[in-house]
């Protein structure tokens, strides 16, 4: 698939690029000050999500990560992000009782973290560029910062797992960051590492709070906890969750609530 | 300091009940509804929603003093219909503290909000403040029609993109 172009009778600059097996969306409102920059910067920031899903990517047989998996490469000899992901996997596995895992059947797979932390680095390139209102959609995971060209929050929509022409709330915010896991569009492609077997019990989890990164990871999480998902997220202080159960029943967390509590 | 772009619909009072009752994030300011346009005299008088960025200030010495008086101040009025006019709303008490908000008005367009009081704005509040953070708004939208930007969902593939909601936000 092509770029969708053009900056929008909005102010915003629109650019889609396919990547990692989804597609990522830019939208960058432009000022009089980075107007000219904009363009560029969306390019760079292409450039460097091509550049980690090659560096990376378990799919690729030759990726620097599955080099070092294999044992061919030392980490020091690996690009040095390598050992910053791993070093936040490990933090996040313990911030998640194991639930999310860069590792699996002992295999080093940290795919559920690359994408979101690349999205948030590419948002941090494109506010260094002056970019600083924007959104990055990769497929479903979505960071936001600053405002629209309207100067509004961005809205952004949580689909409704059994049906993508139906929304069941609107996240929104600023910063803000929205991420989903779920398996309505690739099968059961969430599995619990701690049994192996995929996380059936919750249709999706959807975790709104400021950084992609974190949301996404502590999505793919609790979707793995199943039923256990819900005492978890409601302990969370600054991500706030909303949970579609595979009966079709949704709950939401209060991370206000959570802060009191303590 | 915060910097924050509000849009608002409704009195000052309730504005300052609002930031009294939640917090200062302009994500939950965004889902007034529309209700009543800003007089100096602080009477509804019905009229549209107004769009305006604003940068909040607990202004230096004037905020903490009188943090328990509730009556309200007008600090300035004109006659002309435009020219700007500022009015102070009620202070409001929460769990957190006290909240106090002045508007200016130019016309029927609100031009700046501040906070003269923000005593709630400790350190033990902040935190509980920004910890509200990013919102949900729980509602159940068609989302062809919905005033959306993007959208999140378990994870779109290449394929469905093609036929997914996200395309067609980048097309508008």
């Amino acid at each position: 698939m092509t770029a969708a172009l053009a900056p929008s009778r909005l102010g915003t600059y629109k650019r889609a690029e396919e990547c990692m097996g989804t597609v990522f969306s830019f939208h960058v409102v432009l000022t009089e000050a980075n107007s000219e920059r904009v363009e560029g910067a969306v390019e760079d920031a292409i450039a460097w999500l091509h550049w980690v899903d090659e560096t990376f990517s378990t799919y690729r047989h030759g990726s620097a990560l599955n080099r070092y998996a294999r044992g061919e490469l030392e980490l020091a000899d690996c690009p040095a992000q390598l050992e910053e992901i791993l070093r936040r996997c490990s933090a996040l596995e313990a911030r998640t009782g194991g639930y999310f895992s860069a590792h699996l059947d002992g295999r080093l797979d940290p795919s559920g973290y690359v994408k979101g932390w690349a999205i948030e680095r590419a948002s941090d390139m494109l506010v260094g560029e002056g970019a600083t209102s924007h959104m990055i959609n990769g497929g479903g995971d979505v960071q936001c910062q600053g405002r629209t060209a309207d100067g509004e929050p961005w809205r952004i929509g949580i689909a409704s797992p059994f049906s993508r022409e139906m929304l069941l709330g609107v996240a929104t915010g600023s910063p803000l960051a929205v991420a989903t896991s779920g398996n309505a569009e690739r099968g059961d492609h969430v599995l619990d590492p701690h049994t192996g077997e995929p996380a059936r019990d919750l249709a999706s989890v959807t975790l709104i709070g400021t950084h992609i990164t974190v949301a996404d990871a502590y999505a793919t999480a609790a979707y793995a906890m199943g039923k256990r998902a819900y005492g978890w997220l409601a302990s969370l202080h600054d991500y706030r969750a909303f949970v579609v159960d595979a009966d079709g029943s949704t709950w939401s967390s209060d991370p206000g609530a959570a802060a009191l509590a303590d | 300091m915060k910097r924050v772009i509000l849009s608002i619909a409704g009195t000052i009072a309730s504005l300052a009940a609002l930031l009294g009752f939640k917090t200062h994030g302009a994500a939950h300011l965004a889902t007034l509804p529309s209700a009543s346009r800003t007089t100096p005299t602080q009477t509804p008088t019905g009229g549209g929603a107004t769009t305006i960025g604003a940068t909040p200030q607990p202004s230096s010495s004037s905020s903490s003093s009188g943090a328990s008086s509730s009556s309200n101040k007008q600090s300035s009025s004109s006659s002309s219909s435009t020219a700007p006019r500022t009015a102070v709303g009620d202070a409001y008490q929460n769990q957190f503290g006290t909240v106090q908000v002045q508007v200016t008005v130019s016309g029927k367009t609100i031009t700046n909000v501040k906070f003269v009081q923000l005593t709630a704005y400790d350190q033990h509040s902040q935190e509980i403040n920004s910890q509200a953070g990013p919102m949900l708004l729980q509602q159940t939208l068609d989302a062809q029609s919905a005033n959306i930007n993007g959208v999140s969902g378990a994870t779109y593939t290449s394929t469905s993109y093609v036929q997914s909601l996200q395309s067609a936000l980048d097309k508008l």
